[in-house]
């Protein structure tokens, strides 16, 4: 302490230190298997859209029209996100199955449950309520400001080329 | 070089005896026959994760005065440490005894920092007897730090397994088999790391830092020891901190081992190994002490290992700074 030159020196030599250490635990790391977790989120992915479309086309056969069937099968995915989360099952799917079964809208349900369940012991208001969007919250405020800038550019688009807005 | 904080104990101190209360996983580990208890499930009877682990400590108390034929009003201390915010698992535990009580906080690292207080206590002569008890329970641990226990998510390889157990100690100015030798306070050590997910890196410098300066401190090379035992540094962990001491030229061989890495089988699917303040904790207590008394080591070194980070340091994007405290344990 006091001397400026050794302190100074001192604090190179911890600088590089951590350089070296940094460099070193990015180098133990073992990489993630790409190959393998691509290939699961593939075949999960595919599989929960297989679902959804076969259940789409069932539908649409019935009196049911397009729109009214697509909220059915949302529905539905949303159901089975839901109650797998409860059943302890849907967090076993997403460790094997990644991206394949997050991007799914059962996956953003699974979102919602989770936390809602883990708080349940905090009460109804200040715990489930209070929680329930705490992971799904920014997709919410993603989804609609991006939809909102969306419109807007849609108006001024239709606006500029003299369609109608 | 000045040793600051580094003590021999003058006075002898010891541990008269442990406890250990672990949850289901744990209990299928390879250490489940040298448990006391071991939970069916992670709630057991209680109405949430967190009166589980309130459980998990009374269960490891009451057993160790058991096992030591003891009783609250032998005990002239309690010293205690959770994970959870303002340790609320210890606070509730402890309310529950009629021993004067103080609170730790070290993170993972806090047996260690229980038995170095609790034996300088005993060692200056104020108390005769303390009871350090430590917990950590995977799903109340989750949920503050982490994500909720039921989110689909992938984890990387070298993240960790939160350890659900609590272990209970009994230090005592009065004869028994393993003396506490010395201790070495840790100071806080922080090379960057910023991945919470990471804590064996984190740590392992803070542990090379407090082994290097125990070793200088006694005079001595790690082959006096039979066994230098972290508390829960993991695979990675300690691949890295013998890495980091083969730098200081410390021979860093198979004496180095790991807690958090003997409390599981690898096909457990706990990643890098076991984490948490309790991993170190019911180990100690049970596993450790059994082989004291077997005869199986002499000299052991615990090193404690603790990442003190936090979801406000973590959420406002901080490195992790880690601690490592030393325990010297010797049968006498």
């Amino acid at each position: 302490m006091g001397d400026p030159l050794r302190d100074s020196m001192r604090a190179s030599l911890e600088e590089a230190r951590k350089k070296e250490y940094a460099a070193l635990i990015e180098e133990t790391k073992a990489p993630p298997p790409v190959l393998k977790n691509m290939v699961m989120a593939f075949l999960v992915g595919g599989l929960i859209c297989l679902i959804a479309q076969i259940l789409y086309a069932l539908l649409v056969g019935t009196n049911l029209n397009d729109k009214d069937a697509i909220t059915v099968v949302l529905l539905f995915l949303i159901f089975c996100g839901s109650v797998l989360t409860g059943l302890g099952v849907y967090d076993k799917i997403g460790k094997v199955a990644g991206a394949g079964s997050v991007v799914p809208i059962s996956g953003f349900a699974n979102s919602v449950v989770a936390p809602a369940l883990e708080w349940k012991t905090e009460g109804l208001i200040a715990g489930l309520c209070a929680k329930l969007f705490s992971l799904a919250g920014p997709v919410i405020v993603f989804g609609v400001t991006g939809s909102v800038i969306l419109g807007l550019i849609k108006y001024l688009w239709l606006l500029w080329t003299g369609g109608v807005p | 070089m000045i040793h600051r904080s580094s003590f021999l104990f003058p006075a002898p101190v010891y541990i008269a005896g442990g406890a250990a209360v672990v949850g289901p996983k744990e209990g299928e580990g390879p250490l489940k026959e040298y448990f006391d208890k071991i939970y069916p499930s992670i709630q057991s009877a209680e109405e949430s994760w967190e009166k589980t682990e309130i459980a998990m400590q009374r269960d490891a108390v009451n057993l160790l005065l058991k096992k030591t034929r003891s009783e609250d009003r032998r005990v002239d201390l309690l010293l205690g440490g959770d994970l959870i915010n303002q340790l609320t698992i210890t606070n509730f535990a402890a309310g529950e005894r009629d021993i004067p009580f103080l609170g730790l906080y070290n993170a993972c690292a806090t047996m260690a920092e229980g038995i170095l207080l609790g034996a300088s206590l005993i060692n200056a002569g104020y108390i005769g007897s303390s009871v350090v008890v430590v917990s950590s329970h995977n799903a109340t641990s989750e949920r503050q730090f982490r994500y909720p226990t039921e989110l689909g998510i992938q984890r990387p390889s070298w993240s960790q397994w939160t350890v659900t157990a609590a272990g209970a100690l009994l230090l005592s100015s009065a004869l028994s088999k393993i003396r506490v030798r010395g201790c070495t306070v840790g100071r806080v050590v922080d090379y960057g790391v910023k991945d919470a997910n990471d804590m064996g890196a984190a740590m392992a410098p803070a542990a090379a830092d407090t082994i290097l300066r125990h070793l200088s401190f006694r005079g001595q090379s790690s082959d006096d020891y039979d066994l230098i035992l972290s508390g829960d540094l993991g695979s990675r962990g300690l691949d890295l901190l013998k890495t980091l001491l083969r730098k200081e030229e410390i021979l860093a061989d198979e004496r180095f081992q790991d807690s958090g890495r003997w409390m599981y089988f690898p096909k457990q699917d706990v990643f890098s190994g076991g984490s948490g303040a309790g991993c170190s904790a019911s180990v100690w207590s049970s596993y450790l002490l059994n082989c004291f008394r077997e005869k199986k080591y002499r000299r052991v070194l615990l090193i404690g290992t603790g990442a003190l980070l936090s979801t406000i340091s973590v959420g406002q994007g901080n490195t992790i700074p880690s601690i490592a405290h030393a325990v010297e344990l010797e049968r006498v």
